[in-house]
């Protein structure tokens, strides 16, 4: 059996230090270019300063695993010109900025297909990504990115859900790296949580099977929901209720101070929670 | 009775069924190197669960029995094989035969691989169906299979759509089902198909998704296909009684490709020419098609490695035809395959010349194609024209008119344009 590992220096730093200081990495999600480019870039270091890994999307036209507030992210962002050059860039000034933060570019295969995962692989390495998470290619069909991600370094994160059966857990465990992501519900992104003690039992299990952090994600809305994950993940992912920060403020001002505290609580909760 | 499967079943005495898959995908449900399961995580399990249930089902003689007791007794199978004289003598050069897929109950094709997928999921034990629709045949016939195995039915159809194609709308939901608008992206059928497969994520535990054409995540590409492979295995062993032998082209038009499978793969081995039809809108100079085979490139969408219509940058394209059934940006995963391989002539027919194919046919014979046949005929006509009497074209008429009249009547001058 491939022994499942962490490729990247700065993930692995990270969860170490998260596993020193007893607490989850928080784990933040916003779109790039949303609203805008330049207001995107201010968003993305605003949500940097405040969490362990931040999760940068790659806008595509169509986002079929997302649900309604991510769905119209990636279409304010596109709407606003955003390219894949943009969102390498915007990766760029966030990692100057942020030296020890973990960046993980997500989104769907066709982007990166399109541009070919060898030279998409280079130019995310090159803007200081350490992981990719593509929602649409799972394992079995990891053939067509796998050797072009691992040539660079770069973690191939993947994804586990309430219904993975005990052998798609195992053959997950086996092919992802950096950590796993465990979608807490059947359902889109933004959709309202699963049952607690449902998701601590699966988040158990997959440790068991593997040796990568589990992080979990889909529908943690409130520091109190990210609370009772971080007691049992070793991630908390907050993506829609962030991005929904965005739909709801009035300009880039008042857009970052609404990140900005919005980011802080979660922070908090994940910090305190035993 | 023998409890093994038997090679052939038979619908009507002249005509066998033959059962076994052939040219079937790898085991992840690559045809070369498209198709596969591009599917998210959350979707693996369902989609698994389905493949068992399809084979299981497919090598089940009870299985094949139902099916087409209901192919012949509800939906009116065999359909015939026309011998069109009048438009072969108007048009010049071969013997064109129409597939009267037309006359199947609900007015289109679409009700062999409901029939089919309805049955499975009764079988699976689910107790509701989703479907995405662009003109709103498949929508039809999934309302019609719901409404005849008593299970509860959503039907997603981009808010575009649900404008232009009124009258499938108001059938849907006479038929008890719930149509539901779909506002994101460009609002067509490519949309629809994003928000089923999101709902589908949410409710797969009871709640089968019955995929309308032959692309998507494996199984569908594969199960589609063999649900329509009546189409061909009729037309081939109609031709063969009416003319005496096998034809010099078959034609089909294709928008995600299920009744281009199901016409064409049954001739694959065969010495005849496979001819696919796409939506060539206002031409495929214009940008404003939907000749994903002709103008696209291999790319990523709704679960499968397919020919895609999408910028540079991999961001899919809003596409035009006519015909709301052609309207979408990619194509079925074996038909990418079957090109790639030169098995299969590509072809492409206008908005324009759908409508005069459509008119021609009308006036000869007394038919009314759909605009998605349409553009089967146009092309047809045209690759007849350039053959000799002795020889003979086949061509699919997918779906019946009816639907498509406002448009038609608007493009003739004879009704005020809406748009």
């Amino acid at each position: 059996m491939k022994q499942p590992d962490i490729r990247s220096a700065r993930l692995r730093r990270t969860f170490e230090r998260c596993s020193n200081e007893g607490r989850s990495a928080l784990v933040g999600y916003l779109t790039a270019g949303d609203p805008d480019i330049a207001t995107s870039l201010e968003l993305l270091q605003t949500l940097a300063g405040q969490v362990d890994i931040l999760e940068i999307g790659m806008p595509f036209s169509d986002p079929m695993a997302d649900g309604p507030v991510i769905q119209a992210a990636s279409e304010r962002a596109l709407e606003a010109g955003t390219h894949i050059g943009d969102v390498f860039a915007l990766t760029r000034r966030v990692r100057d900025a942020h030296p020890d933060l973990g960046i993980v570019l997500m989104g769907y295969a066709n982007v990166p297909y399109a541009m070919g995962f060898d030279a998409f692989a280079e130019k995310a390495k090159a803007c200081g990504a350490d992981g990719v998470l593509m929602v649409d290619i799972p394992p079995e069909e990891g053939g067509i990115c796998d050797d072009a991600l691992a040539g660079q370094g770069l973690d191939r994160i993947l994804l586990l859900s309430p219904t993975s059966p005990e052998e798609r857990i195992r053959l997950v465990c086996e092919n992802a790296t950096g950590f796993i992501y465990y979608v807490s519900l059947t359902g889109i992104t933004g959709a309202d949580m699963g049952d607690m003690d449902d998701i601590r039992a699966r988040v158990e299990r997959i440790k068991s099977l593997g040796r990568l952090p589990v992080c979990v994600g889909f529908g943690i809305k409130t520091p109190e929901q990210a609370a009772r994950v971080a007691a049992f993940a070793d991630g908390v992912v907050v993506g829609s209720h962030f991005v929904s920060q965005i739909a709801h403020a009035a300009n880039a001002c008042e857009m970052r101070d609404c990140m900005s505290s919005s980011a802080e609580q979660m922070r908090r909760a994940v910090a305190a929670a035993t | 009775m023998s409890t093994s499967r038997p090679d052939v079943l038979h619908l009507q005495s002249d005509i066998a069924y033959s059962l076994p898959i052939g040219h079937m995908p790898d085991a992840g449900g690559h045809f070369g190197r498209f198709g596969g399961r591009f599917a998210a995580e959350t979707l693996m399990r369902p989609l698994k669960e389905i493949e068992d249930a399809f084979f299981e089902a497919w090598n089940d003689p009870a299985f094949h029995a139902e099916r087409l007791d209901l192919l012949k007794n509800y939906v009116g199978r065999a359909t015939p094989l026309y011998h069109a004289r009048r438009l072969s003598e108007e048009n010049g050069g071969a013997r064109i035969w129409l597939k009267r897929e037309d006359l199947n109950h609900t007015g289109a094709h679409k009700i062999n691989n409901t029939i089919g997928q309805g049955l499975l999921a009764r079988r699976m034990g689910k107790k509701k169906v989703l479907a995405e629709t662009g003109a709103g045949q498949h929508g039809v016939a999934t309302a019609t299979v719901a409404a005849l195995f008593g299970m509860q039915c959503d039907i997603y159809m981009g808010r575009e759509d649900v404008e232009r194609q009124m009258p499938n709308v108001l059938r849907m939901r006479l038929l008890g089902a719930n149509v539901i608008p779909v506002d994101s992206g460009t609002a067509t059928l490519k949309d629809a198909v994003n928000e089923a497969l999101r709902n589908w994520v949410a409710s797969c535990e009871d709640t089968f998704y019955i995929f309308g054409t032959a692309a998507g995540p494996h199984p569908f590409p594969l199960m589609v296909r063999q649900f329509h492979t009546v189409i061909g295995q009729e037309a081939r062993a109609q031709i063969i009684e009416q003319a005496g032998r096998l034809p010099d082209a078959v034609v089909a038009c294709v928008g995600g490709g299920s009744n281009a499978m199901g016409m064409l793969h049954p001739f694959r081995d065969d010495e005849v020419r496979l001819v696919a039809v796409e939506a060539a809108g206002h031409g495929l100079d214009s940008g404003e098609h939907a000749a994903s085979l002709a103008a696209g490139k291999p790319g990523i969408l709704h679960g499968n490695l397919t020919y895609l219509l999408e910028d540079d940058e991999g961001q899919i394209q809003g596409t035009h035809s006519i015909s709301a059934g052609l309207d979408y940006p990619g194509v079925g995963p074996e038909l990418a395959f079957m090109l790639e391989e030169g098995r299969l002539q590509l072809d492409a027919a206008t908005d324009d010349e759908a409508l005069q194919a459509l008119q021609l046919l009308t006036r000869t014979e007394g038919i009314i194609p759909a605009l998605e046949s349409s553009h089967a005929l146009a092309a047809g006509l045209r690759i007849a024209r350039d053959m000799n009497p002795d020889q003979i074209v086949v061509i699919n008429l997918s779906g019946r008119g009816d639907k498509d009249m406002n448009t038609v009547f608007r493009h003739l001058g004879w009704m005020e344009d809406a748009s």
